[in-house]
């Protein structure tokens, strides 16, 4: 089958998603959450009823002791509040008046992050990008002796991250979904995730170039996607399965997390057959007209 | 030959497995069955390991350790003012910080707190995990004050008549400072019972004591933390030897509220709190039980996909994913992994990818099938042709999970319990699932797969 073909139309779906992610990113950015501008978290719940409460009221009472960012129902009986950095006193007060407009509450989080550390924390997650790319491009471009494997692999990578960050910035921006630490962690493991995926397809190109040195690159590359299509699609399945259902019913505190996974998943499948292979055919074929010119 | 060789790998896989499925048993684990004749009704508990041969110690209760966000608790993370410390000296006042810290969370009697220093850039901090409570309001207070201990003495002759005028404005400091004290405890009067504080002084101390209580005897002495006094004791006789008793009217806490504060004193640095989270238990309750849920609900939905697609080929595949699963929740009561939140999602996350090894030895098989090789060597072959793949593959999820892991604490990289945790279940897992995805569905399917069952 001719895969390679319709590249330009692989190209034009990736752009799409691409383009209206990075929009998004530049427009709107990505909603940081207090791992990254330090703050304060309150999460408190209640027992055996369902929480009925006035957000704004709250809000408006809350703001007398601090500044507050956001007050939100989780579920049926949480209350998150988000605020600025505050200390042990004036959570206690801030407890208090909620006492007083819900009745018996249990705290069941509490979380303060000093604003050194949220800067540190973006610092920290540079180096981290910086260096699994590094080893991976490095990895890659050994393994195969060849750098159009190696930039190849690490342009379907950019495209993979850049549509689940392109993602969560609009998810940021229409429903207030944050990027915390286990955003972070995330992107990191799509990161290793696509090239893995993008390894098995440039496996059997090498392999097959081996084999047939005097075939046409395209045919050899289509030949490859055929073999591997298969197995691409069953095993993200199965990883889609188990993420799918973590996100379902996995619970809240990991459902953004999950999510970012699922999104890199499904992403990164998609490019491994229909961005890294269509780009090495259009590296191969730039080279051959740099070199008949 | 072949057949020999996977004969002896299949018996060492299934005492493999065996001793896993031991390893794995819960704590307590009660059978009742009652079937015609047959009467069980015991209770098997997993066996606990204590290995003490030639001076290697190995011991484990075989529990699963939980994390901050599972069982509930308090993360702290404290940043050390070392402005006032010579640069030579402040990896030294960081680490007595962390033992003071240690001793005081030790006397709130929180079990198993962990209790690090971490270096970053210029940065001296220690990171406090205390596991299982999340009211300890009082003790954080306490370890994030910032601690000066001194001892003042009365300025002047006062007359005995006014002490009880005397204002803490009197008081003028002798240079005695928390530095000079080593630790104070809680004793107990030998004839009256009572509780009583113990100062023990260092060396220098004890000296510096000595002349302190020699020219104040009769009158006070007080103790100031954070400039406020802490009590006032009036000096009976001179102390020389380094070793002081403050007696009162104290109660068991009262002395024991006092030694904190004393102890409080002799550390060094003032250390500010820049990061808390406590989580209260039942939000991790409920996020371990949505989460097993989700993953054996996922791990049903693998098995079924898998004999869906592959037959009994498959069905041998999920075999292997069963013992991955065993055998990876044994090596975590082994090793022993601290489970994080999200580092069941990275269990759950590496279970989808270990059948990734098996579905590619099978796309091979088939192809090579499809080209007219004979079965065995259509299945040597997928096993041999699809393991480039599968090494490159993972060798660059095991580079990411060492990045995330950060081994080796370097200051530039994370070192959050969280990430830590879903990095090492998500390597451990590959590298778990690549014995078993190759080596155990390998041996099973030379010994148990037939053309006839294709």
């Amino acid at each position: 089958m001719n895969f390679m073909g319709f590249k330009w139309l692989y190209f034009l779906i990736s752009g799409i998603f691409l383009v209206t992610g990075i929009f998004s990113l530049f427009k709107w950015g990505l909603k940081p959450a207090i791992d990254f501008t330090g703050g304060t978290i309150l999460e408190i719940r209640i027992q055996g009823r369902e929480l009925n409460i006035d957000n704004n009221k709250i809000k408006e009472l809350i703001e007398k002791e601090t500044e507050v960012s956001s007050v939100q129902k989780s579920g049926e009986k949480s209350l998150i509040l988000k605020t600025k950095m505050i200390d042990s006193d004036e959570k206690d007060k801030i407890l208090d008046i909620l006492k007083g407009q819900i009745g018996d509450i249990e705290e069941a989080r509490f979380e303060i992050v000093g604003p050194i550390i949220g800067q540190e924390l973006i610092k920290k997650t540079i180096i981290a990008v910086v260096l699994a790319t590094g080893f991976i491009l490095f990895y890659v471009a050994n393994r195969f002796k060849d750098k159009k494997y190696g930039f190849c692999a690490i342009l379907a990578m950019f495209h993979d991250t850049f549509i689940l960050l392109g993602t969560f910035s609009i998810l940021g921006h229409f429903f207030g979904v944050e990027v915390d630490t286990l955003f972070v962690t995330a992107v990191l493991t799509i990161l290793s995730f696509s090239v893995h995926d993008t390894i098995v397809v440039y496996d059997r190109i090498r392999e097959s170039v081996k084999i047939f040195p005097e075939a046409r690159f395209v045919d050899l590359v289509n030949k490859a996607v055929a073999e591997t299509l298969n197995r691409s699609i069953i095993n993200s399945l199965t990883i889609i399965f188990m993420l799918l259902c973590l996100w379902l019913f996995g619970g809240e505190t990991i459902k953004w997390f999950v999510l970012a996974l699922l999104i890199g998943t499904i992403a990164g499948t998609y490019s491994s057959t229909f961005t890294a292979a269509p780009l090495l055919v259009v590296w191969e074929q730039m080279k051959n007209r740099n070199k008949n010119s | 030959m072949i057949k020999e060789k996977s004969k002896k790998l299949f018996l060492f896989i299934f005492v493999l497995f065996l001793l896993s499925l031991v390893i794995d048993l819960p704590k307590q684990f009660p059978i009742k069955l009652n079937f015609w004749k047959i009467k069980i009704d015991t209770l098997i508990s997993s066996p606990q390991i204590n290995i003490d041969w030639k001076g290697f110690k190995f011991k484990r209760d075989l529990d699963i350790k939980k994390g901050l966000d599972l069982q509930g608790g308090t993360h702290l993370i404290l940043e050390a003012d070392m402005e006032k410390i010579e640069s030579v000296s402040r990896k030294q006042a960081l680490d007595s910080a962390k033992e003071i810290v240690s001793r005081r969370i030790d006397l709130w009697g929180v079990s198993e707190p962990i209790i690090q220093t971490v270096e970053t850039d210029s940065n001296y901090r220690i990171i406090v995990e205390l596991p299982g409570i999340s009211n300890i309001n009082e003790a954080i207070d306490l370890i994030g004050k910032t601690a000066q201990l001194d001892f003042r003495e009365l300025l002047g002759e006062e007359p005995e008549a006014t002490i009880s005028s005397t204002s803490i404005f009197d008081f003028i400091s002798t240079g005695l400072t928390g530095k000079d004290l080593q630790k104070s405890d809680v004793q107990f009067n030998d004839q009256t019972g009572e509780p009583v504080v113990a100062l023990h002084f260092n060396s220098e101390g004890a000296q510096k004591f000595a002349e302190i209580t020699q020219r104040n005897v009769g009158k006070r002495v007080a103790i100031f933390l954070d400039n406020m006094p802490l009590t006032a004791p009036v000096v009976n006789e001179p102390i020389v030897n380094g070793d002081a008793i403050i007696s009162g009217d104290f109660t068991v806490k009262e002395a024991k509220n006092l030694t904190i504060q004393l102890n409080a004193g002799a550390l060094p640095v003032p250390l500010k709190i820049i990061e808390q989270k406590t989580i209260g238990p039942t939000l991790g309750q409920e996020a371990v039980k949505k989460s097993i849920q989700a993953g054996l609900i996922g791990l049903l939905i693998i098995i079924l996909f898998m004999i869906a697609i592959y037959g009994f080929a498959g069905f041998l595949a999920d075999i292997g994913l069963i013992f991955y699963g065993l055998l990876t929740l044994a090596l975590y009561k082994l090793i022993p992994v601290t489970l994080t939140l999200p580092g069941i999602a990275g269990f759950i996350l590496s279970v989808g990818m270990a059948v990734d090894s098996n579905i590619l030895v099978f796309e091979r098989m088939k192809e090579e099938l499809r080209m007219g090789k004979p079965f065995s060597a259509a299945m040597e072959l997928g096993f041999g042709r699809a393991w480039d793949s599968i090494k490159d593959a993972n060798i660059c999820t095991l580079i990411t999970c060492f990045i995330l892991f950060n081994p080796f604490n370097w200051g530039f990289l994370n070192a959050s319990g969280m990430i830590r945790g879903f990095a090492l279940t998500l390597g451990l897992g590959i590298g778990v699932s690549l014995f078993t995805g190759i080596i155990v569905t390998r041996t099973l399917l030379r010994l148990f797969y037939r053309e006839k069952n294709k």
